[in-house]
């Protein structure tokens, strides 16, 4: 029998190589090849007057160097705009190298190619440029008021502005017997994978063949970029992922211009050039996401359930915006979460700053719109002087309702309508995991020892496995082996691993036969990308179909060889045999052969298939509608989006004196329908959890008014090391499957770092008394919210004491 | 202008490298590039996120704050040079990957050194130190929890206890 792998904890078959130091990161490969140094801009906003590269073609190694004024063709227009939408009316997208203007520190200006990075850092830094500083437009409320401009076509900074609403929101808030207003910010932070932008690429003249490997989240987007930019054919360009050294979102924009500028230069020049991001440069020429400014208005009733709600959001998406709408669409749309308000009513613009650009960030605008939604629930609760865990109950979409239809249009401009779920009993979960209902208790407990300490809790509900599409190919050789590849590509997912056990249990082959390629545009043409938590649903389901296509041809060629009814068969341990009699069986490699009737007898397989004559030998030995070989190639297309969901609740303690918030408790409920791999699921929600940590508590871009990164290193921003996290993560799964997919699968990539910023400010103003509008929080920053809490309370000395620490809520409240 | 090259014998797992670098030349740009043992990766270069960490005559150190010049009288150990003799996966290695302790791996190879220097100093660490021991090295991928899972197996498989 072969055992089933679905859902197993199966270790993953990456690791061996990664911890032996045999892993092919970008910066690994094409040892000797020419490097790349960029030269970026050191201001915000400046007009370039003139730029002298000539006092380095006298330094020793160096290659060649490219200004905007190299540029042709192609390269000279502006990088695309990758995803349009109707409202974007102001859309900017940056050029390679700047052209007569530089719009956030980092950007690119000129492009050097040298020997080694040493020699070509030496050589950017003897270029000699003119500047003409202009105003820098820095954080939301510099780009609302429009005082100055960042982009001079673009009229009050706004590229964008959306509206989306059910129902009269503004009516039913007016007739609500009870109305609230809340002004919130989240402040923005990175994605930060360990291993910043790479890409190497290596032009053969002789095949006429372009080589690039890059370190993305979209090895097919990065081939159409690179084709359509240096116009070549799309099959004279191969973009090959490496392993990559995480990704949480930067990696799927592309190109980057580097991705664009490394191939130019390699087909200029006729040597492998490589370009691999310093620490520096991953800060301010990357991306960021998170930053906005939100204001909310709720009318409710008397159990807290909404009315009516009407959100505004302001989002710096910083200089140029390559990736469009997609980060505050889903702030709009996923602030609903589990919720049914009766009339919702979202309204959004999107600003642009002279700071690096805004992107998806692992949870893309989820963190955000569960920020204001969750604040929300707080607020309502802490009026009513309800508990909080009941008036988000309150408002939960139950169980029946599914398909649930939020009326509202998603970010892949599909319906939003929620697949399947069970929000109550999530949340009676984590109540149970948490010990919600005896928390006043541990309350009063630490209290009597002079400690302070809160809980929060946070729901959410997370579109993943968005569409178009994703694809796979399955490949049986002789030898019984199962080459599946996929498009998309890993970032330490362990989708080797997920998708050999799904290909082991549909096809019956062993698990450790199964050898997952992915991210290799030769093997997979078409793909998509790494993103939105799709890839478990989209290419998990994708394997899952091509799988199913091996089987059905394996068992035709089988039933020929056996002479037996193809419904009587089954594979088991790579294996076609007739059920029941397990003694006349014929291994998946000789069905290979005979699924391929050439003459010559390669090895033992094709020795072996010898034996049986398979097909009518009255037809032709390939028949008219099908193939040689035992390949199945398939596509998952799904309708809409699946929704996955969870909710998380932790206990924290805040020091009187020095205002430091410790993590006591941390747990995690959450509902991705069915796990492929629980291991590697947890793994994920370990990871996602330490960066929520992170950008609630520690991570932010001090940027200044003048439009420098303060924080531009591994020194001053703030990442989590093991200290910062909590010491242990209590998570309990609830499987709904989806009923979109054939695996039911959700996705799972993003889950744990969505809730983050609500949650703590949650635990916080919980253990504090005072309302948290604004994350991340610092020490200090909550030290200055317990003064002028004890001020407004007219007792300053007390600003540490317990008590006189509970104030009312600030925002402006009114009932009928 | 040409660079002045010094001639350097670098000993790295147990093998002697003689490389021509010029004198500002990285450890860590040594080892990836002229030794060419792509192992030891760089995370940041300025001795924070501990990916780059090998061992120096046994101790930890983070090659991306040494030159390469300087590193002549030391034994280098690489994580290329963490295998046990037969070849199979050592001790650190084989825990990391029973407890799920690396999704991309690139922060791996300084956490395998760290470790392998702390449990030698101490060899049968409690969860705190076990923490503690971790406590300098930066993971964007894990949360840390099955790193720290990691160090506990790697005692355990190592004897520690016994
Ligand atoms: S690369 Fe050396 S410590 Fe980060
Ligand atoms: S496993 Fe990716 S940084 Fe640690």
């Amino acid at each position: 029998m072969t055992t089933r792998m679905l859902g197993e904890k199966v270790q993953r078959v990456e690791d061996d190589r990664l911890l032996r130091g045999q892993g092919r990161y970008v910066d690994d490969l094409a040892q000797g090849a020419l490097e790349v140094a960029v030269l970026r801009s050191p201001h915000a906003h400046a007009r370039i007057v003139e730029i002298d590269v000539d006092p380095v073609l006298d330094v020793d190694g160096v290659v060649a160097v490219w200004t905007y004024d190299d540029l042709t063709g192609p390269m000279a227009e502006p990088l695309p705009l990758l995803i349009p939408h109707p409202a974007l009316t102001h859309g900017r997208t940056q050029h390679a190298l700047a052209k007569d203007e530089v719009n956030h520190v980092g950007e690119a200006i000129a492009f050097v190619v040298a020997e080694d990075r040493y020699v070509a850092e030496d050589a950017v830094s003897r270029i000699r440029v003119t500047y003409e500083p202009l105003p820098a437009v820095v954080g939301v409320e510099a780009a609302r008021s429009a005082e100055h401009l960042v982009h001079e076509d673009v009229p009050g900074n706004v590229a964008a502005r959306l509206e989306q609403a059910t129902g009269d929101a503004d009516a039913a808030i007016a007739a609500a017997p009870h109305r609230l207003s809340l002004d919130l910010e989240v402040e923005r932070s990175a994605s930060t994978p360990l291993e910043g932008r790479g890409t190497v690429a290596r032009w053969d003249p002789d095949a006429g063949r372009l080589t690039v490997w890059s370190s993305t989240q979209t090895s097919t987007g990065v081939r159409a970029a690179v084709a359509t930019k240096l116009g070549l054919d799309l099959g004279q360009v191969d973009v090959i992922t490496p392993d990559v050294g995480g990704g949480f979102g930067v990696k799927i924009v592309h190109p980057w211009p580097e991705e664009v500028l490394v191939p130019m230069a390699a087909m200029a020049l006729g040597r492998p050039v490589k370009f691999t991001e310093d620490r520096r440069e991953h800060f301010v020429s990357s991306a960021h996401e998170r930053g906005q400014l939100q204001h909310v208005d709720v009318g409710f009733d008397d159990e807290g359930r909404l009315l009516g709600m009407s959100v505004q959001l302001w989002h710096d998406h910083g200089a140029y915006i390559p990736y469009g709408l997609i980060v505050p669409i889903i702030t709009s749309t996923q602030a609903l979460g589990p919720y049914k308000p009766e009339a919702y009513k979202v309204v959004f613009e999107s600003l642009y700053t002279n700071t690096v650009i805004v992107t998806p960030y692992r949870g893309a605008g989820r963190p955000q719109g569960v920020f204001l939604m969750e604040r929300t629930m707080d607020a309502i609760a802490a009026y009513l002087g309800r508990d909080r865990a009941e008036v988000r109950a309150a408002n939960f979409i139950q169980p029946d309702e599914f398909p649930y239809d939020q009326r509202m249009t998603f970010q892949d401009g599909r319906p939003l309508v929620y697949d399947s779920g069970d929000y109550p009993q999530l949340l009676d979960k984590l109540k149970a995991l948490v010990g919600w209902d005896d928390f006043e208790s541990v309350r009063q407990e630490a209290r009597r020892e002079g400690r302070r300490v809160g809980i929060g809790l946070a729901c959410y509900v997370e579109g993943t496995g968005v569409g178009p599409y994703e694809g796979a190919h399955i490949n049986v050789e002789t030898t019984g082996k199962v080459k599946v590849a996929i498009g998309l590509t890993s970032q330490g997912q362990g989708h080797r691993t997920a998708f050999a056990q799904i290909v082991a249990d549909e096809l019956g082959v062993p698990f450790e036969d199964v050898e997952v390629t992915s991210g290799d545009t030769r093997r997979m043409g078409y793909a998509v990308g790494t993103f939105a938590s799709r890839a478990a649903v989209m290419s998990g389901s994708a394997v899952a179909l091509a799988a199913r296509q091996v089987k059905a041809k394996a068992l035709r060629i089988a039933a020929d060889a056996l002479e037996a009814a193809e419904e009587d068969l089954e594979i088991v341990d790579g294996h076609v045999q007739v059920r029941g009699a397990p003694a006349s069986r014929l291994a998946l490699g000789t069905v290979a052969v005979l699924s391929n009737p050439l003459r010559y007898a390669f090895d033992e397989a094709s020795k072996l298939a010898t034996q049986f004559t398979v097909g009518n030998p009255d037809k032709p030995p390939v028949e008219e509608d099908d193939e040689p070989g035992l390949e199945g190639r398939d596509f998952y297309s799904p309708e809409r989006s699946t929704f996955a969901a969870g909710m998380h609740a932790v206990v924290v303690e805040t020091d009187p004196d020095t205002a430091e918030v410790k993590i006591l408790r941390y747990a995690v409920v959450h509902d991705c329908g069915t796990l492929v791999n629980p291991m590697i699921v947890e793994g994920q929600i370990h990871g996602g959890v330490a960066q929520g940590v992170g950008g609630a508590l520690y991570e932010r871009m001090a940027y200044d008014e003048s439009g420098q990164l303060l924080n531009a290193s591994f020194m001053d921003f703030l990442m989590p090391y093991v200290t910062e996290v909590p010491e242990r993560i209590e998570v309990d799964h609830l499987e709904t499957p989806s009923p979109l997919n054939p695996l039911g699968i959700k996705g799972a990539g993003e889950a744990g770092v969505i809730p983050s910023a609500a949650l703590f400010a949650s635990a916080i103003e919980d253990a504090e008394g005072i309302p948290i509008r604004r994350m991340p929080i610092s020490p200090s920053e909550l030290y200055d919210l317990r003064r002028k809490a004890a001020e407004n309370a007219g007792s300053v000395e007390n600003a540490g004491s317990v008590e006189s620490a509970r104030s009312e809520p600030v925002e402006t409240k009114e009932s009928r | 202008m040409t660079e002045t090259r010094y001639d350097v014998r670098l000993h790295v797992n147990g093998t002697v490298h003689d490389v021509q670098v010029p004198a500002r030349r990285l450890l860590s740009d040594a080892l990836r590039h002229d030794v060419g043992l792509t192992g030891t990766h760089v995370g940041c270069e300025h001795g924070v996120c501990g990916a780059c960490t090998v061992l120096m005559d046994g101790r930890p150190v983070r090659s991306c704050l040494v030159l390469a010049v300087s590193a002549v009288d030391a034994e280098i150990t690489t994580v290329e040079g963490l295998a046990d003799a037969d070849g199979s996966l050592g001790p650190v290695q084989q825990a990391f990957k029973e407890c799920h302790g690396l999704q991309c791996g690139f922060c791996t190879p300084g956490f395998l050194t760290t470790i392998t220097a702390g449990l030698e100093e101490n060899p049968s660490p409690t969860p705190e130190e076990a923490r503690e021991m971790v406590a300098g090295n930066l993971c964007r991928c894990t949360g840390y929890q099955n790193i720290v899972a990691s160090v506990l197996r790697a005692a355990e498989l190592r004897g520690g206890d016994a």
